[in-house]
């Protein structure tokens, strides 16, 4: 089965089960005890020991005079949602890394097997999502890994398990993707006119496997509107290296082709 | 919980959380339920998915907030005022659900003549005694009574838990004088519209600092929301109970609901949120001083120092459930006592310790703070009040006095190191080396690592089995109280002072297992089901008798183990809307208490959309969707004959079968220390005049002032302008020891911080992340300001005032370290359940200069 997570920010609580669940189960270590003073983030972004990311999202621009603030306000709110390795259809991890580490599996998640990566750190730069991270200590790249493990044996991941409120919830791509569609239609329907999903299909990324409900601009969650994985570009990169190669060469042979000898240069060093 | 207790009969939340779903608007006030409770907070979520409105009422924006429609900002320690202007709304407008209020409430009684009002009075009810700063609450009666009854829960000693159900009410029969159409001047309804004439929105925008118009928006969303055909719920936590009025606060939301006809059917009731695993477990089986398992009144020197005879006249009732009074303190007595308990000599009666003052814990900790020698030791257990506790400096020190300390925890706590690293030995205000007190640091047991029961905030009792052995030395409390106990009867057993009659006859005997010879907690439950005459487990307490030939170690949980190998705490099959089958309610596993009440006087339903239990004629018995909460085969015409006793003395309509009327209270007669009805007065410490009465603060409560519990100049003390509100996180629990340890939950918050507005961080000159200093008259502590337009000036009596939000889960030790914000609250005993005031108090913010 294909399967995928479905981020509901609009049932998100904020309450970092997920974060700690994560952890648990993968027995990542803590990534710092920093204060950070953003909201009541102090985790700050996706990385390699943060695999799970709830996102605090303070939209206090309007007031809140009349009571009516929180979730039915436009202007006067607090949003939460928890950040996932996106586990791309095209992914640019997967597609950079040189040793065969980053695998699909059979769910459609992208995994990467700890035993085989060297480290080499392609991998980060090609993530549209500044998601893959390299851990400082041994060097190698970390990354939420579906909880390929729970789901091989049947369960579900871990966040989705510890998600109080099923805003993180865990199946069936397609069905999933058809939850989406008709969670945003309610929404909408029930006055909440700036909710979306967030599943760039149309991009290079070809769609994901972590398909989001939000309020709102993607930007406002940091993430990109039109994510690309850079491999898009390599035929346009090779093509332009091949070209330049040839003109190089044609410029070398152009100069045989004259069949004059270059002087040597005159010495600049005084004797 | 005498708040509850009080209007309704017993001291539990009066519905499941997941029967919040199907309420049509939810109130949560004085508590931020999304943060501290949210595995039950997806119900609320779903009430919000199903169309219901969510109303948040809390000085700041929090993650509740977040989740809710509607967020009201009020300033902290306004909260009667605004529950009081919703009470006046629906009178004034007519809302009150009459059909519902007549025969299920007590607005038709007429009450005594010689009553006179906090109208009349300037904030003061008929009865005080300023000398002896109490209440005589002789006038508060129905007018049936007789004029002087006994009123044993008003003794000066006695705490408010005894039997919390308020009000001996010793001869309140069935049938007190009542007019039905609620006009005789003196019954209830009217006293209570004169009584709330003055809480309107005008009030509420001045004292509360909530816009009129945002007020009427809400308490019109509420009232729409209540009737036959919908039900809207109240959600509170220690945001309310923490206050000088908080008992007050509690009963102003019970009269709200019973006017509304919000008790008992399904989406209505009063959710308390208890904040921590089986704190409604620590007060159903004690650990508090004045109360016995189940409710039964710790006997008091004086009042109850004769026989066992004189304790059940003075607290049973002649009508209701506690007319069955003497079979549950007679079947405890044996549990207990066994074989030694008899009839001669009254069951051990008088092996029960006295009540002879105030032991609460901010009793004995002041006569510890002041080395009265009243207390040599203490055990501390499952707490950590160097962090936890009020002017934690004071306990801090305090502990300095004793001869020796046991502390028992999973991790080395601040309660335990007081002598090593405190901030009074870092201050030099204690020396480690003149400190003479011996300190024992037994490492305790995790759920995961004993078999036991949690019994959570609906009254729920759930089985948890050990998954791992406890690592190294440490054991459960269960091991540690029974080999305790063990060693203490073996050294009485020898000796025959009559001091060691009452450890001496002890039933102490439980089944011990393993190489550490872990007491059968299992057998412990059995216990406190209770046995019957042949020694077979009772399913329930309506097979308790009197007569000595029973056993039950708490009457309310009769019943979670009703046959050998049928723990039903342990049951894990749910079925139904209310889950039975998953884990057992107390009493007899009703999920939705008072739930006759979901039924017209006729036994139909009020609606179907709102139905939950129902007579049905032709089985001759109650039936519905939940355990009825009732007499199952009691029919709904049923009238009691002249003298009939106990449940049988109650008509077949009442459903408070607690109360010797079988009504709620909207007037509670007796029982409440602090008047039969609410009345608001500003917190000890304030930035202004109480704007609704001259009486400025609760004149019952207790502020304990002394020069190391010092309180700012009330109101308005220009040296501690702005309001401070302590509260907890999601990522923390409690006094942190056991997050703040962990590094999956420490990273989460790291750091003390101090929620401020930009036009506080503007005014006193501080910017996000900065550290400021915060001072009370209890002490100085730093924080990381975190400065964010989620706390918001309000405007209260004309001019602006700042609200400050502190969490205070950090102490110095663990992974992430901070200055103990409880250093700056006072010690402070509301007089009904003595609990200090740490949700509305007065600081001073000052920005830290850091070279």
């Amino acid at each position: 089965m294909i399967t995928a997570f479905l981020t509901d920010s609009t049932l998100c609580i904020g309450c970092k089960a997920c974060e700690v669940a994560c952890k648990e189960w993968n027995q990542i270590p803590s990534d710092g005890l920093r204060f950070t003073g953003f909201s009541y983030d102090n985790t700050v972004q996706l990385g390699h020991s943060t695999w799970r990311h709830v996102k605090f999202v303070e939209r206090m621009a309007g007031t809140a005079a009349d009571g009516d603030a929180g979730y039915r306000s436009n202007t006067f709110r607090w949003d939460f949602t928890s950040d996932v390795c996106k586990h791309c259809e095209h992914a640019g991890c997967l597609e950079a890394c040189p040793t065969g580490s980053i695998v699909r599996t059979e769910f459609g998640g992208v995994f990467v097997q700890p035993d085989i990566c060297n480290g080499c750190g392609y991998c980060v730069v090609t993530c549209p999502f500044g998601v893959i991270d390299r851990r400082p200590d041994d060097g190698r790249a970390f990354k939420c890994t579906f909880c390929y493990d729970r789901q091989k044996v049947g369960l579900q991941p871990a966040c989705a398990t510890a998600c109080p409120t099923q805003s993180i919830q865990f199946g069936e791509i397609s069905e999933l993707r058809a939850r989406a569609e008709a969670r945003v239609e309610e929404l909408r329907a029930r006055g909440i006119t700036d909710a979306t999903i967030y599943d760039p299909q149309e991009t290079s990324v070809g769609g994901t496997h972590a398909i989001f409900v939000l309020r709102g601009e993607p930007e406002d969650y940091n993430l990109p509107r039109a994510p690309e994985v850079p491999t898009v570009h390599l035929r346009e990169a090779w093509t332009s290296a091949a070209i330049g190669a040839g003109l190089m060469i044609l410029t070398a042979m152009m100069g045989f082709a004259a069949g004059r000898r270059p002087e040597a240069a005159p010495s600049t060093r005084r004797s | 919980m005498p708040g509850l207790g009080t209007s309704f009969g017993r001291g539990g939340a009066t519905t499941a959380q997941q029967d919040l779903a199907n309420a049509d608007a939810i109130l949560i006030m004085g508590s931020s339920m999304a943060e501290n409770h949210p595995v039950g907070f997806r119900w609320v979520v779903k009430a919000r998915e199903r169309g219901a409105t969510v109303i948040h009422v809390d000085p700041r924006f929090s993650r509740t907030s977040a989740m809710a429609d509607m967020w009201l900002p009020l300033r902290a320690g306004s909260d009667i005022v605004f529950l009081g202007a919703m009470v006046n709304h629906v009178l004034q407008h007519g809302l009150e659900f009459r059909d519902y209020v007549v025969p299920y409430t007590n607005a038709a009684t007429i009450i005594r003549g010689d009553f006179r009002d906090t109208e009349d009075l300037d904030g003061l009810f008929s009865g005080w005694d300023a000398e002896a700063r109490r209440y005589t609450p002789d006038t508060w009666g129905y007018a049936s009574e007789p004029s002087k009854g006994q009123r044993p829960s008003h003794e000066p000693a006695r705490g408010g838990h005894g039997k919390d159900r308020g009000g001996e009410a010793q001869k309140i029969g069935p049938e007190p004088d009542r007019d039905e159409t609620l006009q005789h001047p003196r019954c209830v309804f009217q006293i209570l519209k004169r009584h709330f004439a003055r809480y309107t929105p005008a009030m509420v925008e001045e004292v509360c600092g909530v816009p009129r118009d945002a007020f009427l928006r809400v308490a019109d969303t509420f009232c729409r929301a209540s009737g036959p055909e919908r039900t809207a719920a109240i959600c509170y936590a220690v945001g309310w109970t923490q206050h000088s009025t908080g008992v007050q606060i509690i009963r102003t939301a019970a009269i709200l609901q019973l006017l509304l006809g919000n008790i008992g059917r399904p989406g209505g009731g009063i959710m308390a949120l208890r904040g921590h695993a089986s704190i409604q477990g620590s007060t159903d089986i004690p650990t508090l001083y004045d109360i016995l398992p189940g409710y039964l009144p710790m006997p008091a020197f004086g009042a109850d120092s004769g026989s066992l005879t004189t304790y059940i006249k003075a607290h049973r009732s002649p009508q209701g459930w506690w007319g069955h009074f003497d079979k549950y303190i007679v079947s405890l007595l044996k549990a207990w006592y066994g074989d030694a308990a008899t009839k001669e000599n009254g069951f051990g009666f008088d092996w029960l310790p006295r009540i002879s003052g105030d032991h609460s814990h901010f009793g004995y900790w002041l006569d510890m703070a002041d080395a009265t020698g009243t207390l040599e030791g203490l055990f501390v257990m499952g707490q950590n009040p160097a962090v936890g506790a009020p002017n934690a400096r004071l306990e801090r020190r305090a502990l300095a006095n004793l001869k020796w300390l046991v502390v028992r925890d999973m991790v080395e706590t601040e309660t335990a190191t007081f002598w090593l690293d405190s901030p009074e030995v870092a201050r030099g205000e204690l020396r480690t080396e003149a400190i003479g007190t011996e300190v024992f640091l037994f490492p305790a047991a995790s759920h995961a690592e004993k078999d036991g029961c949690f019994t959570n905030t609906q009254r729920m009792l759930q089985w948890h089995e050990k998954a791992v052995d406890p690592p190294g030395d440490a054991r459960s409390e269960a091991w540690f109280m029974f080999h305790l106990g063990r060693r203490l009867k073996a050294r009485a057993a020898g000796d025959p002072r009559p001091r060691n009659a009452g450890l001496n006859a002890l039933t102490w005997n439980y089944r011990t297992h393993g190489a550490h010879q872990e007491p059968d907690i299992d057998e412990v439950l059995q216990e406190i089901n209770g046995r019957g005459a042949d020694g077979a487990l009772v399913d329930g307490y309506t097979q308790l008798q009197a007569d000595g030939s029973t056993t039950s170690g708490c009457w309310i949980y009769s019943g979670v183990y009703p046959a050998p190998g049928r723990n039903r705490a342990r049951e894990r099959h749910a079925h139904g809307v209310y889950g039975q089958g998953w884990g057992f309610a107390w009493p007899s596993d009703r999920r939705i208490l008072y739930n006759r009440a979901s039924a017209r006087p006729d036994g139909r339903p009020w609606s179907d959309r709102k139905k939950l239990v129902w007579w049905d004629e032709d089985a001759r018995k109650w039936t519905g969707l939940d355990t009825p909460d009732c007499v199952a085969t009691r029919p709904p015409d049923y009238v009691p004959r002249k003298g009939a006793k106990a449940d049988e003395g109650l008509r077949g309509d009442a459903p408070f079968i607690m109360h010797p009327d079988g009504v709620g209270w909207i007037w509670v007669a007796s029982g409440l220390k602090d008047g039969p009805l609410p009345t608001h007065y500003e917190p000890f410490e304030s930035p202004f005049d109480n704007r609704v009465y001259p009486q400025q603060v609760n004149p019952a409560a207790d502020p304990k002032a002394r020069p190391d519990n010092a309180y700012a100049a009330s109101p308005n003390d220009p040296a501690y302008p702005h309001v401070l509100t302590t509260y907890r996180l999601t990522e923390h629990h409690t006094a942190g020891a056991m997050t703040r340890t962990l590094s999956h939950l420490a990273e989460l918050q790291p750091e003390l911080f101090c929620e401020i507005s930009p036009e506080l961080a503007a005014a006193v000159g501080t910017a996000n992340g900065a550290m400021v200093r915060i001072t009370t008259p209890r002490g100085s502590i730093q924080a990381r300001a975190l400065v964010t337009p989620r706390i918001r000036p309000l405007r209260v009596q004309g001019r602006t005032i700042h609200q400050v939000g502190l969490p205070y889960h950090w102490g110095h030790r663990g992974l992430v370290k901070g200055d103990v914000v409880n250093d700056l609250v006072a010690i402070s005993e509301e007089p009904n359940v003595r609990i200090f005031e740490s949700k509305a108090l007065v600081c001073r913010v000052e920005p830290v200069n850091q070279s």
